[in-house]
């Protein structure tokens, strides 16, 4: 426990640390604040310029959290599909693996082509991108339920849905909840990137945007933004997969119950 | 054997009727026979223990009547009808206790009543109220009142075993099947167990088919006992263990009992080879 406190506050100072350095540094070295804005001045932009942010922050929160829902329903779809028939998962996998081994940067063109630019290409990166690892956890979890835990319903005269639902799905809990800490990142990742590319809303927009008009300080601004959601969408599923799973990890204050 | 029948005229057909059914894994010349046409029958109401070397298809008729797996030739009839017709209910326990990890002991020893008709119907409405003091009473039973609401993880194996005895015979089974269940335990939990397992079967008089590695379980909990050979296995001693029930555990330090086991055992080491 106390181990624990004390790593929790080392890397609190690590974080402080970074930003005190390059605070220093950019001012030991004369950095100009058009290569590399000093964390106070990013700060004060962040401050003055929020109200004007914030519509572009609901902006890419709105897209990666749709992509990221179509995706979970169209990633666990297929996925409860071929782990549950050793068939499918033979003949599906191949093209699965194919289409997850293309960037998905080159997607984003295609999309804008057949669907303009704007918010519908950022909500289809970010659930192409995110569907994949969902696909193969769900598929893993559910062929690697041991036939031991399917045989006590079988002998019931449980159906195969019955099994699936009792059995498969909550032994493939775990994988699931793995697969979407990867995903919202991912997701995360494909809505910024599509902003980029082809919208005029959002931050990855804000930022192509500054980055044009040489306010550097409001880039790295985007940047705080980007890393703060990121680091919030992840933290959210981690803390539903603590909730959801314990029983897999048999936390420390799950056993007290 | 007739000495083991239970005075039920009620059921005219046997619990379990097996004719020359056999059972062969795979094709050709990968072909493995893991039952040769066995006829068995079994009266409602019996305890019969299967005992036998490893690998000579004990499990397999277990399975086989627990209707996982179908028989290659031959016919296998639950209280008279086909298996698939469900005509019995059936509990199971493996020797691997198998309580799905997610769920509490209340609710994975609550599961049958939610999968096995007619439970199933009220499963909705029940499952806070009749079935929740049903799951109780039945884990009070077996000692286990104070850890419904634990997670199996948090049991020992012993404790596991009695849960999983208890998700067994939760939805009352004519016929209870039971695959090495105490083969994990060490002796003084297993003899506890042996107690528990007479004390419910006497209680609720189900149709047990218990396989096992163990002579003296055998003999202490079975009605009668059937010796099979090595793979390819078929029966080769039928008989009726005629001690009244229910049994003490010192029974099994009595000479007659151990005169029983003896002879089971050089009966099995004559066929291992």
């Amino acid at each position: 426990m106390k181990e624990n406190i004390r790593i929790r506050i080392m890397s609190l100072s690590l974080i402080v640390g970074f930003f005190v350095m390059w605070e220093v540094l950019c001012i030991l070295l004369g950095v100009s604040d058009l290569i590399l804005p000093r964390p106070s001045e990013i700060a004060v932009t962040l401050w003055t310029r929020f109200p004007v942010l914030w519509p572009h922050i609901l902006q890419t929160l709105y897209a990666t959290l749709t992509g990221f829902s179509l995706g979970v329903i169209i990633g666990v779809s297929i996925g409860v599909m071929i782990g549950t028939s050793r068939v499918a998962y033979g003949v599906a996998y191949p093209l699965l693996v194919g289409f997850s081994s293309i960037p998905k940067v080159a997607v984003v063109p295609i999309l804008v082509l057949w669907f303009g630019s704007g918010t519908t290409p950022a909500i289809l990166t970010a659930m192409i991108i995110c569907v994949f690892p969902i696909v193969v956890n769900i598929a893993t979890g559910l062929a690697t339920t041991e036939p031991d835990l399917e045989d006590v319903l079988k002998t019931l005269g449980a159906s195969k849905r019955e099994v699936l639902w009792n059995v498969g799905l909550p032994r493939t809990m775990p994988y699931f909840f793995a697969s979407l800490k990867v995903a919202i990142t991912l997701s995360f990742v494909g809505a910024v990137l599509s902003e980029t590319v082809a919208s005029n809303r959002g931050i990855g927009n804000v930022m192509m945007t500054a980055s044009s008009n040489f306010q550097v300080s409001l880039v790295f601004a985007g940047l705080f933004i980007l890393a703060l959601m990121g680091v919030a969408l992840y933290a959210f599923f981690s803390f539903l997969e603590a909730r959801v799973t314990g029983w897999a990890t048999r936390g420390k204050d799950f056993a007290v119950t | 054997m007739a000495s083991a029948a239970v005075s039920q005229p009620v059921h005219p057909r046997p619990a379990i009727e097996l004719h020359d059914a056999s059972v062969v894994f795979g094709t050709g010349e990968k072909a493995v026979t893991a039952l040769t046409p066995t006829t068995l029958r079994m009266d409602r109401g019996d305890f019969l223990a299967l005992v036998g070397p490893s690998g000579c298809g004990k499990s397999t008729i277990l399975r086989l009547a627990s209707n996982l797996i179908k028989p290659s030739s031959g016919q296998i009839l639950l209280g008279g009808r086909d298996a698939a017709a469900k005509e019995m209910r059936i509990g199971m326990a493996f020797q691997n206790p198998t309580m799905l990890p997610w769920l509490t002991i209340e609710k994975n020893v609550m599961l049958p009543l939610k999968i096995v008709e007619p439970f199933k119907r009220s499963f909705q409405r029940d499952k806070k109220g009749a079935y929740r003091d049903r799951v109780h009473a039945l884990l009070a039973q077996v000692g286990l009142k104070d850890f419904a609401n634990h997670f199996p993880w948090q049991l020992s194996g012993g404790m596991l075993q009695r849960a999983n005895l208890c998700r067994a015979l939760i939805h009352d089974p004519d016929l209870l099947l039971l695959d090495e269940p105490f083969g994990a335990l060490d002796q003084f939990t297993r003899e506890e167990l042996w107690q528990t397992l007479q004390e419910l079967y006497l209680d609720r008089q189900p149709t047990v088919l218990l396989v096992t590695h163990d002579l003296r379980e055998a003999g202490y909990l079975a009605r009668r006992i059937c010796v099979m050979s090595a793979r390819p296995g078929r029966i080769i001693s039928d008989r009726a263990v005629t001690m009244p029930q229910p049994r003490d555990i010192g029974l099994i330090y009595t000479p007659e009992f151990v005169e029983m086991t003896q002879g089971l055992r050089e009966l099995i080491a004559q066929v291992r080879n």
